[in-house]
């Protein structure tokens, strides 16, 4: 087998580190489609390369020898794949599907639970008000979703702003974007290297909700300060909802740029991206090297098993 | 039962594949559907699975020390229900408790996520450069 086998072992890196470029170049809408599809097709490449760097010991096995009836020799001289390396991949692959099948199963259990809150919240209409003073705001996912504003938030708003919020989180309800984020979080699940890509999945859908809301209220700037007036009203509210989870997120963000909300507010105030092909193109190129190498070592690998069978290749 | 005293030996008999929160979300769940006020024991029976009796009385008293639950006391057992719904106050609460599993920002879609303390200093300076410009 040659070096390309692994290309699709290292190109996750690769799409880790130009994820946020693809967020803040493109079109919000076509870099969610692009970054999920990416990580889903990178996790699916990566995973079909550690079987197949598995496949390529098993092989060497004399039990598996004798039952597929291989020439021993052939295999072991055609074969560069070390025993370690693909006992590691094995490995591997069986961790990735572990941690795959795990996420997938609580990400499940969690979007059917949000489904029932979403039927059991009061009220037959698609927005629920409640009496809360704290500020916030959020869409449950369910059929259908429900988004769910306390007065405490709509108080911390101009009438204009409670328009950029509700076209916001109807964004997020009518185009299930619950759903790129549960898909991009169980690639990244399989396979860790894709979690910066996962997070980039998470902004852009915010992005996609705040470039509809401004296109709805016709004014970038307006839909701007209502971002940034609904973060710094939620920052008031008491501290008991920063939850571990959050605390850790800030923890990590203390040490660096700065987080999703001025980005996003950041990103209304400058003209919006256009599409730009070279960054489609590049990406997308990434992705169809990482399934082409797949497709050549699993033909390579067929291609030395019927050698081994003394079939003609 | 106490609540406070609960804290503890419910950590000892929650199955540990189940987190806290898990747990009162399901509980929850369970009085937000069952139409009537319900026992320990008719909750434990609809969760299902294999769950202590003192596990969900645990889980019932602490639900109601955060005065998500309501209770009646009838005969020697209390009786609980989601609190009355003063539109929609049970409705935040149960977010609070779903917020408390591990999947939160997966799931619901906040309009706006926390903010570090950089990040308070630096909106408020682009909202006044806006009103300076």
């Amino acid at each position: 087998m040659h070096v390309a086998i692994y290309l699709p072992l290292v190109i996750p890196l690769l799409a880790a580190v130009s994820a946020r470029t693809l967020a803040d170049r493109l079109p919000p809408a076509a870099a969610t489609w692009l970054l999920t599809v990416s990580a889903l097709a990178l996790a699916l490449a990566s995973s079909a390369v550690l079987g197949l760097l598995a496949l390529s010991a098993l092989i060497r096995l004399p039990v598996v020898d004798a039952v597929g009836h291989l020439s021993r020799s052939a295999v072991a001289h055609d074969d560069a794949v070390s025993v370690p390396v693909a006992i590691a991949a094995g490995a591997l692959l069986v961790a990735a599907a572990t941690a795959a099948g795990k996420a997938g199963w609580r990400r499940v259990r969690s979007i059917v639970r949000a489904h029932r809150h979403a039927s059991g919240l009061p009220g037959a209409g698609e927005v629920v008000v409640t009496e809360d003073v704290d500020a916030d705001a959020y869409t449950v996912p369910g059929w259908p979703c429900r988004i769910v504003i306390t007065q405490g938030m709509l108080r911390a708003l101009s009438a204009g702003e409670q328009g950029v919020l509700l076209a916001h989180e109807r964004t997020h309800a009518r185009n299930s974007h619950y759903l790129f984020t549960a898909l991009a979080r169980l690639a990244a699940a399989a396979n860790p290297l894709l979690r910066p890509v996962a997070a980039e999945v998470g902004y852009a859908i915010e992005r996609w909700a705040d470039e509809r809301a401004a296109a709805e209220a016709g004014d970038r700037t307006l839909a701007a300060r209502a971002i940034a007036h609904a973060a710094l009203a939620s920052a008031a509210a008491p501290p008991e909802r920063v939850t571990a989870v959050t605390a850790l997120g800030l923890i990590a963000q203390e040490s660096g740029k700065p987080g999703p909300v001025p980005r996003r507010v950041a990103a209304l105030l400058a003209p919006p991206p256009g599409l730009s092909l070279l960054l489609l193109v590049a990406a997308i190129a990434l992705v169809a090297v990482s399934g082409a190498s797949v497709v050549e070592a699993a033909r390579n690998l067929h291609q030395l098993i019927e050698l081994a069978q003394g079939q003609p290749v | 039962m106490r609540d406070g005293a609960g804290q503890t030996d419910d950590e000892a008999t929650a199955p540990a594949r189940r987190g806290a929160g898990e747990l009162e979300a399901a509980v929850l769940e369970v009085l937000q559907h069952g139409g009537a006020p319900l026992s320990p024991g008719e909750v434990r029976e609809r969760i299902g699975g294999d769950l202590a009796y003192t596990t969900v009385v645990t889980i019932l008293s602490r639900l109601h020390a955060k005065g998500v639950l309501d209770r009646r006391k009838s005969g020697r057992a209390y009786y609980y229900l989601p609190v009355a719904d003063e539109p929609g106050l049970a409705a935040r609460r149960m977010a609070r408790v779903l917020d408390e599993g591990q999947d939160r920002e997966a799931v619901l879609a906040r309009f706006v996520s926390a903010l570090s303390e950089s990040d308070e200093e630096l909106l408020r300076k682009m909202l006044a450069d806006g009103e300076g410009g």
